[in-house]
């Protein structure tokens, strides 16, 4: 019956050409919109590492006393002193305190100029943590932490750029004035958004280079991440080492609730100490956000998105309102042949069928309109969002998939009245009427 | 074939009861070619939508070729509609989008049998009625005495055990009307079991029996005729 159906629907919408087009105009319209927004906020929200987001905590150890302006807005930061002992404690799976810097690499060969790289300093098992995947080698070793070891793993792009043609372990690699040897490369990796550091752009690329915390220090190589005091502070590095300025990132691994209670036991009983030593004055305050709460506690979605988003929904419906208004305009002015056929024979959920086949090419045409419409609506967004948000709003094949499947829902509830009517007419009274 | 005992049809809206059959009765054995008569709102089509399942009765028994149709759901009263009985209409109601080939399909459709059974039943139907020739054309394309073959096509088409005709020459001229009347009785030759609706006493005396409806009842014409003849003269004024 469906190919009976499927006829019959093209016959209606060579018969109906104008309505049709206006439902599908409406229906396309609509989805446009609602599937434009819904992909920014898809990009903008997503998960980066949905497997391991409970595992993964943001450490936060409030280091300033619950008076201190601007407490709240760089809670993602601790100070080095925490970070250090906290890290070095090893209480949980996998650790790391990290932050973000930048190198001037010098190519090998000297007829190429320098240029900028973005660099991380952290630890070995930040890769494990954050399932960075490597093309060659691997993090460096515990010995190279503990020795201050100049070692880098590099990201595939610098990779590439350096050494184009063969292997770039073992090589070096100039950044500043030091050498580095190169351990390990990086296949590419998309994380976004890159939530284990929001002090720089949450949505750019990972980084270029990765290095030892514990070299980076000895090297007293600066942050270019935030950085925030609440006083003055010396510019010098070691000043830094030993003030409660926050200023790094620290990430624990935890792949339990009970190893979550654990760690809560013991950064309570960290603050406790460090009130009992003095360097406190306030109840311990301490906390752990798992991705997701992390997403949710920086507001790494604007509201306009969200506020856009539900707007363009209700036009959605405003729309869908509308097509369902030309639906039943148009089924009703077929009952007489509804009437016919339930005469001859069909029954109320055959002709149900046919409408929501009928339905379908509008489903069919709204979506492709959709599809067409959201691709116009995310190169727009692509050129008046900032540079980092426009970057990863695309159109990948979720997004497809998605406003394919939004159109058909959409028709199918449009349609489910007018089709439910059609199937309920009196065939009796028609048939009388006439 | 179809038999009606003391059935019923009530109309209720919030402050009155209308009766369109009250205590009907009627029997149509098979082989049967029945005219049903009767003035303007005597409940001649209630009866016949009632008849071909198309509406539903309020009380009595409705037996169709020995099953009772009460209590059956819309699936199964589709299913003994489409497979036992075909309509023909005052006003034709073929489906104009359709062309003819596919206005007989219809009924064919619903009951999903193959292809080649079908183009085999359209072809027959089509032949049945003279019309073999206008597979596709369209209804609009058609004199009403044409149209009205199609919808005999379409009702023959499918088999029925009963073919339910509604005024079927009501809407046409005498010589149309004349052609759609003959091709009734050869399909009542044939074997078919007709139940015609009809005001026109001259279509109805071409039936085997004559059913006569006042006021939603069976009333017996011949008894009626006799009280009307013996009756004593009314006195004058």
């Amino acid at each position: 019956m469906l190919g009976y159906y499927i006829g019959l629907a093209a016959r209606s919408v060579r018969r109906n050409v104008g309505p049709t087009c206006v439902m599908v105009a409406a229906v396309g319209v609509g989805v446009g919109a609602a599937m434009t927004l819904t992909t920014a906020l898809r990009a903008l929200s997503a998960n980066p590492i949905p497997a391991k987001s409970s595992q993964l905590f943001s450490v936060r150890v409030d280091n300033w006393g619950p008076d201190a302006p601007n407490n709240a807005r760089f809670s993602d930061l601790v100070s080095y002193t925490d970070a250090i002992a906290l890290a070095g404690a090893q209480r949980a799976t996998r650790q790391t305190a990290m932050y973000a810097t930048q190198f001037s690499v010098t190519p090998a060969g000297g007829d190429a100029n320098p240029f900028q790289v973005t660099a991380r300093v952290t630890d070995r098992d930040f890769f494990q943590m954050f399932d960075a995947p490597f093309s060659a080698g691997g993090s460096w070793t515990d010995s190279d932490d503990r020795n201050r070891a100049d070692v880098v793993v590099l990201g595939v792009r610098l990779a590439q750029r350096l050494y184009p043609t063969g292997n770039a372990v073992g090589r070096s690699v100039m950044l500043g004035e030091h050498g580095y040897r190169i351990v390990g490369v990086l296949k590419p990796w998309r994380f976004q958004p890159r939530v284990y550091d929001l002090s720089v752009g949450i949505f750019q690329e990972t980084e270029d280079v990765f290095l030892p915390l514990s070299t980076a220090v000895a090297r007293q190589i600066p942050s270019f991440g935030e950085i925030y005091c609440g006083h003055a502070v010396g510019t010098v590095f070691t000043d830094m080492l030993s003030s409660e300025c926050r200023w790094l990132q620290l990430w624990v691994e935890l792949p339990s609730a009970a190893a979550v209670s654990s760690y809560r036991r013991f950064l309570d009983n960290y603050a406790a100490e460090q009130r009992r030593i003095g360097r406190f004055s306030w109840p311990a305050n301490v906390s752990l956000l798992d991705v997701a709460d992390t997403q949710r506690a920086e507001h790494m979605v604007p509201n306009e998105i969200r506020v856009s988003t539900v707007a363009a929904f209700g036009f959605l419906v405003v729309c869908l309102v509308n097509a369902t208004g030309l639906m039943l305009a148009t089924l009703n002015r077929r009952a007489g042949e509804f009437s016919i056929r339930r005469a001859v024979g069909a029954s109320k959920g055959q002709i149900f069928s046919q409408c929501l086949a009928e339905a379908s090419v509008v489903g069919i045409g709204g979506g492709v309109l959709g599809l067409v419409l959201t691709g116009l609506g995310v190169a727009f967004e692509r050129l008046i969002l900032r540079e980092d948000y426009a970057r990863i709003v695309r159109l990948d094949p979720d997004a497809v998939f998605l406003t394919l499947a939004l159109a058909t829902i959409s028709v199918a509830v449009a349609a489910l009245y007018p089709a439910w009517n059609a199937s309920r007419l009196q065939p009796a009274w028609k048939l009388k009427a006439e | 074939m179809l038999k009606m005992i003391h059935l019923s049809k009530v109309y209720r809206t919030e402050v009155v009861e209308t009766y369109a059959l009250r205590d009907f009765s009627i029997h149509v054995k098979e082989g049967e070619f029945v005219a049903v008569t009767g003035p303007s709102g005597s409940g001649k089509t209630t009866f016949l939508t009632i008849a071909g399942l198309l509406e539903e009765f309020t009380g009595g028994q409705y037996q169709l070729d020995g099953a009772d149709v009460h209590g059956l759901n819309d699936n199964q009263r589709s299913r003994l509609r489409n497979q036992k009985i075909g309509f023909i209409f005052q006003s034709f109601n073929l489906i104009p989008d359709l062309n003819v080939f596919d206005n007989v399909d219809v009924p064919l459709r619903y009951r999903r049998l193959p292809g080649a059974e079908r183009r085999k039943r359209i072809n027959e139907s089509l032949e049945r009625v003279g019309l073999s020739a206008r597979a596709k054309h369209y209804p609009a394309e058609l004199s009403g005495g044409q149209q009205q073959r199609v919808a005999i096509a379409r009702a023959l088409a499918g088999g029925p055990r009963l073919l339910l005709a509604d005024e079927p020459t009501g809407n046409l001229d005498s010589q149309m009307a004349r052609s759609v009347m003959q091709l009734l009785e050869e399909l009542h030759r044939d074997g078919a079991t007709i139940v015609m609706v009809t005001h026109d006493p001259e279509l109805a005396a071409r039936a085997q029996r004559e059913v006569h409806i006042v006021d939603g009842q069976v009333v017996d014409l011949a008894a009626q005729t006799r009280l009307v003849e013996t009756a004593p003269p009314r006195p004058a004024l």
